[in-house]
């Protein structure tokens, strides 16, 4: 699809309205849709946060404390916390769309919708409790 | 021949992107976005913390996610910005911020989790 056509007056013009910069505003569904690609900024500041926590913590206990009090920030506070909302609808409507995504046959049967969402969800949990375990020492 | 389009790479982070974040961010964000900064729980001494944090294998993982994370969001964030302010024409400007941001942030990362210990 590189090449346009040549222009000739005879080209037709679409009949095709602009919709409004806000149409996302306008149905429940449309909303979800861009409260989904949203998620994306905040995923890009957590991993900006993480590192920044990495480099506190390889810095020494002083450094890693100045760290804690500089998180406890009502602005820092507020924006992790709405990082928070993000990533779990992020993480759930990923999972509720894995289905959709992932057709895996066994032998010549399709393997339902409802088993490979439940095995999604089973490893988050798996994951979150590995981590739970990991950072709050076992 | 036709030059061969990055397109499918780029939905292929994002997609392996988007499970690793789906699978191990909400409990970052809960544990070191909130917990740790208000104090809940029995918050982890600084001596475990930089024991695990520093580990050799915590920070190869801590660069897959982070990278993997980028990209994802630097994809999705590409259509939002094509999808939701219609500003498709822009289309080589978006990309350059996008994915030029997500390879910055990652050198950063991948110096960063490099160079610690």
């Amino acid at each position: 699809m590189s090449a346009r056509p040549a222009y000739t007056e005879f080209h037709p013009r679409w009949l095709r309205r602009r919709p409004s910069t806000y149409w996302w505003l306008e149905r429940r569904a449309y909303l979800a849709f861009i409260t989904r690609e949203l998620s994306s900024t905040f995923i890009a500041w957590f991993v900006v946060y993480l590192l920044l926590f990495v480099r506190a913590v390889s810095l020494g206990h002083a450094r890693y404390l100045e760290f804690v009090v500089w998180s406890r920030h009502p602005v820092v506070m507020v924006l992790n916390g709405i990082t928070l909302f993000f990533v779990v609808f992020h993480a759930v409507t990923w999972f509720n769309l894995a289905p959709k995504a992932m057709v895996v046959h066994l032998g010549s049967k399709r393997l339902p919708a409802s088993v490979i969402s439940a095995s999604n969800y089973g490893a988050w949990v798996v994951a979150t409790a590995f981590l739970l375990w990991l950072v709050l020492g076992g | 021949m036709a030059r061969r389009s990055p397109e499918p790479l780029l939905w292929l982070l994002f997609s392996a992107g988007g499970v690793v974040s789906a699978l191990v961010l909400p409990v970052l964000v809960l544990l070191l976005g909130i917990a740790i900064p208000l104090g809940w729980l029995a918050t982890p001494s600084y001596e475990h913390l930089s024991a695990v944090v520093l580990h050799p294998l915590t920070r190869l993982v801590l660069f897959g996610i982070c990278v993997l994370s980028l990209f994802h969001a630097a994809h999705r964030f590409r259509f939002t910005l094509y999808d939701g302010l219609q500003i498709k024409h822009l289309n080589e400007m978006i990309g350059l911020f996008c994915y030029g941001g997500a390879i910055v942030l990652s050198i950063w990362a991948g110096y960063l989790l490099l160079s610690v210990r």
